[in-house]
């Protein structure tokens, strides 16, 4: 436990440690060549501008925070839903898997226009490029861990007679889930980056301006301090999103999966 | 629905009551297994079994011993049902429906996301059967295979012998006729598997199931069974049908007997000849 309790402490630490460092020398390299803060402001620069702009920065965090978690929840929802329709049967999923391929491959960038002039209410539409960027890790990942249910328990249900329905959510489903919360976590990185890729695309969405606009509109300004800021404020939410699905994911198989319990055991 | 079969309120414990005992004993020779002309060729073109003749009489515990890839596996998964054989019949006394038979794996094969109740009650909740009578007859079955006390754990905080006892627990909750047995103890460590060996033996002395039991270990066998099938391999045969008489009931001191030692020797003997003639 000690020594855990040391590994954890070490954990946290050294990452700390290392940015500080690097915080320390970009200081201390920006005021001695003297570099103007239009250019590369210091990060005493940035944190002023943090503190200042803070407010409304966060006020445009939480219109793409929304989009966000509207997407990963529609991406969760309709992704599981047509692994479901996939692992029932081989047919649709042959039929469907090339188009899902192709919606994943092309460049949200390229389609994101589109989308925005063919659905006219803005949060539809950034939810949708959002969704289409997320989607995919699901659908793929839960398609998987419905087919990967164990072959000796697929015979044992057989032979206590299990219907179709009860392998499906007595079997298949459980041995499922781990792959899709592994399918979410990606999914929660990637609808974030969905949803200010078509901010940068869609530019002010309507009244609300979410972060990804509010970074081209200092980027326009020379406001640079401020442009690091947004871009503080969007990687603190990615990380914040990652760490909670992987809490979320920790509770839910903490009582069975390898990948969580043999941590513990260690 | 099986249950309707079996008289209503019997536990693990005392499985058979006294009333049908008597009429067990009558049809004591009669074979609950019948395999006739038995053969498996599988879609790539190999021949895992060849014309297989083979009868288990009731209560018998019968040991299929052969070297690996002898096809034991697959005709334990033809009597089960599991696969059709490509010819040949496969007969059974007992009724095909849900429950009748049990199957033991080499892997325990449970659900890592369930408790060690709920993965012996598995069969029940197949069958859509609740209730506290089904709940204390899955308990009984769990201290039966000596896990009292572990009703509520998972599978990934137990020994892979506490695992495998939880596979033996589901596979008698349902108070089968026929138990198969697919190289259970093949991945445990010697001292978990002598222990599991002899629990093994207890279990079938107090229920008196028809235990068909695949291995490939001459000293299990001999130690386990009232028969032991020698099959050869490539295809599978049946190369020698021997009845094993050490007497009832077994125990650790039957591993030290002279008959045990020559018996054993003689199984060898005759294994080593079935994997020459092939």
């Amino acid at each position: 436990m000690n020594r855990q309790g040391k590994q954890l402490w070490l954990r946290i630490a050294a990452p700390l440690a290392v940015g500080a460092i690097f915080l320390a020398l970009w200081q201390a390299a920006v005021r001695l060549s003297g570099e103007p803060v239009y250019i590369l402001p210091a990060p005493s620069d940035i944190a002023q501008s943090l503190w200042v702009d803070g407010p409304s920065l966060l006020g445009s965090l939480l219109v793409t925070l929304r989009i966000t978690l509207a997407a990963l929840a529609a991406a969760a929802i309709i992704g599981g839903l047509i692994a479901l329709v996939f692992s029932l049967s081989r047919l649709i999923e042959i039929s469907f898997s090339p188009y899902a391929v192709i919606l994943q491959v092309t460049p949200i960038v390229a389609i994101a226009p589109l989308i925005i002039i063919w659905i006219h209410i803005p949060f539809l539409a950034l939810l949708t490029c959002a969704w289409i960027v997320a989607f995919f890790p699901i659908v793929s990942n839960t398609t998987v861990g419905l087919n990967s249910a164990d072959r000796n328990l697929l015979a044992l249900f057989k032979l206590y007679g299990a219907s179709r329905g009860q392998v499906l959510w007595f079997l298949r489903v459980p041995t499922a889930l781990p792959y899709f919360l592994a399918g979410l976590r990606i999914s929660g990185g990637l609808a974030l980056i969905g949803a200010v890729v078509a901010e940068f695309v869609a530019g002010t969405g309507g009244t609300e301006t979410g972060l990804a606009y509010r970074i081209l509109e200092a980027g326009y300004r020379l406001a640079i301090p401020r442009l690091f800021a947004a871009l503080f404020l969007l990687s603190a939410t990615g990380i914040a999103i990652y760490l909670v699905l992987d809490l979320i994911s920790r509770r839910l198989l903490k009582n069975w999966h390898e990948s969580v319990s043999g941590e513990r055991e260690e | 629905m099986w249950m309707a079969g079996s008289s209503p309120g019997k536990v693990i414990e005392g499985m058979r009551p006294s009333l049908t005992r008597s009429a067990e004993q009558a049809s004591e020779r009669a074979p609950v297994l019948e395999l006739r002309g038995v053969s498996k060729r599988f879609g790539s073109g190999l021949e895992a079994l060849s014309r297989i003749d083979l009868a288990a009489s009731r209560g018998e515990f019968l040991s299929l011993l052969g070297p690996s890839g002898c096809g034991k596996s697959t005709l334990l998964r033809i009597v089960a049902g599991l696969t059709p054989p490509s010819a040949g019949d496969c007969r059974l006394a007992v009724d095909r429906s849900p429950g009748r038979i049990g199957f033991v794996f080499q892997d325990p094969t449970l659900m890592p996301w369930s408790t060690v109740a709920a993965n012996v009650l598995l069969p029940f909740r197949i069958a859509r059967h609740r209730g506290g009578e089904v709940r204390d007859r899955a308990l009984a079955a769990i201290s039966a295979v000596g896990l009292a006390g572990f009703e509520d754990s998972y599978p990934h905080q137990l020994s892979g012998g506490m695992r495998m006892r939880v596979s033996i627990a589901r596979a008698l909750v349902t108070d089968p006729d026929l138990l198969l047995l697919d190289e259970p103890f093949a991945a445990l460590d010697e001292i978990t598997r002598l222990q599991l060996n002899d629990d093994l033996l207890r279990l079938w002395e107090r229920h008196r199931t028809t235990i068909l039991f695949v291995t490939h270990s001459v000293f299990e066998s001999v130690y386990l069974s009232t028969r032991i099938a020698v099959m050869s391999a490539r295809p599978g045969r049946v190369a020698a049908d021997l009845t094993v008489d050490l007497p009832q009931p077994r125990s650790r001191a039957t591993r030290m007997s002279p008959e045990y030692a020559a018996m054993c020797e003689h199984v060898s003997a005759t294994l080593g000849q079935a994997m020459e003639t092939r």
